[in-house]
């Protein structure tokens, strides 16, 4: 192995900045894509549990059409389908739809785990004392199930984190694309990709650690109280 | 720009033969480095669990695209070019090893302690114990989240088309720099990864359905 590593290229100030802004952007992508998932699950596992039948029927075709198919295709589908029959969004937009629109898939499944694990006898109770449907889902199940939910959903913080490398393709702003961005200047993809590695694992390990503390703040009190 | 025609899509299908084989290696890659992965999480050395769990870790930890783009540079370190086609099954073996190796481990140790122990008192030694006695049950245990796994991994192919490997989507996307007609293209290529997938997804929920019964008995 007679290979030269010089990292030293990469982490001069004028690369090495732009791989931090990348993972700044990645995190606020993904960050941004978690929440509007999230949001959308919670509505869609809502309709999957007890919406009308036709609901049921596009809640589960949709989350089973996302889970069965690449999300690169995905994206080539927003980013390149969609302007032929007149949305056009550019490279961060698609990015951000395509992410939300493969998140939330995943996340009503975990929701919808985390509704169903609540015994029907809560909601029973919940409407014996006097409220409301939706109430009684805010008020009563939602709470308990969110422990459920917890540990599933730090998970798919840090896939869709890690999926939205592949955003990169169509040259959305993120980490991915700014290594790409770093190695075709410096001529040192190697090194620049290893670079890029340590940081994504960094940062995974970060928010594995930051769900595991959450878990054990969030639900200290519910422990307790048992 | 030309019109799309019916062997257009033909060539499009037959893409798929690619995607599928690049599945069936790296499953069979995957399961290599898998089952030496598990042996070592679910092993009596602490050295061996540290290795494992690290290397479960970091492929767990980071973007399969970043570890294919890692395969494909680092082979000219050791001076190779080691080009798409093997790059893309070394990285999707390595990354499918991660994580065939955390399921199997939960199957092992899925595999009540005594069995193990009534081996190991019986005389046979670590690999009868293994071979012959826990992962034969261990396999019944693996086999609904393996096949869920599998959905993963033929998605997974997807991303060789990065690395410029023509499976199913670079053929999509060679024919739609040709036709220019991306919503029909990419929603050709999306019916066929589901077609493939969702079979798979279905016989996951069975078995793990059918498993959970035989349990409750």
């Amino acid at each position: 192995m007679n290979y030269i590593f010089q990292f030293g290229e990469i982490l001069k100030p004028v690369n090495f900045d732009e791989l931090l802004w990348g993972m700044l952007n990645t995190l606020r992508l993904s960050a941004l894509s978690m929440v509007l998932s999230l949001a959308f699950a919670i509505v869609g596992a809502m309709l999957r549990t007890s919406g009308p039948k036709w609901a049921k029927a596009i809640i589960a075709a949709y989350v089973e059409i996302i889970r069965n198919t690449p999300f690169l295709v995905q994206v080539f589908m927003i980013f390149f389908g969609l302007p032929t029959i007149g949305f056009r969004l550019d490279a961060n937009g698609a990015a951000l739809v395509a992410m939300v629109l493969n998140g939330s898939a995943y996340t009503i499944e975990i929701v919808r785990a985390g509704i169903e694990s609540i015994s029907a006898g809560q909601m029973d109770a919940a409407k014996a004392i006097g409220l409301r449907p939706l109430q009684s889902f805010r008020l009563v199940v939602l709470p308990q199930a969110l422990k459920v939910m917890l540990a599933p959903l730090g998970s798919q913080f840090i896939l869709l984190m890690l999926n939205s490398s592949i955003v990169s393709v169509v040259s959305a702003d993120e980490l991915m694309a700014a290594a790409q961005d770093v190695q075709s200047r410096t001529f040192r993809p190697f090194e620049t990709y290893i670079i890029v590695f340590v940081i994504y694992f960094i940062v995974s390990m970060l928010f594995q650690a930051a769900f595991a503390l959450i878990d054990r703040w969030a639900f200290a009190r519910t422990e307790e109280q048992r | 720009m030309r019109t799309l025609t019916l062997s257009d899509i033909e060539f499009l299908v037959f893409a798929v033969r690619w995607t599928l084989l690049l599945s069936a290696l790296a499953f069979l890659g995957g399961g290599v480095v898998g089952i030496v992965i598990a042996l070592m999480r679910t092993s009596q050395s602490i050295i061996l669990r540290v290795l494992a769990t690290s290397y479960i870790r970091l492929f767990q930890g980071t973007p399969l695209l970043l570890q294919l783009f890692l395969v494909f540079f680092g082979g000219d370190l050791i001076g190779l070019s080691l080009g798409p086609w093997i790059s893309a099954m070394l990285g999707l073996s390595l990354n499918a090893g991660a994580f065939l190796g955390e399921i199997w481990r939960g199957a092992i140790q899925g595999v009540s302690k005594g069995q193990r122990e009534a081996a190991r008192s019986l005389g046979l030694h670590y690999g009868p114990t293994m071979f012959k006695v826990v992962l034969p049950q261990a396999l019944r245990l693996a086999v609904a989240p393996t096949v869920g796994f599998l959905v993963n991994l033929v998605k997974s192919t997807s991303l060789a088309s990065i690395l410029g490997f023509v499976e199913l989507i670079r053929a999509g996307q060679l024919l739609n720099n040709a036709t220019f007609r991306p919503f029909l293209i990419f929603s050709t290529v999306a019916l066929i990864y589901f077609v493939i997938c969702w079979p798979l997804t279905m016989a996951s929920r069975r078995l793990e359905v059918r498993l959970a019964q035989a349990y409750r008995r």
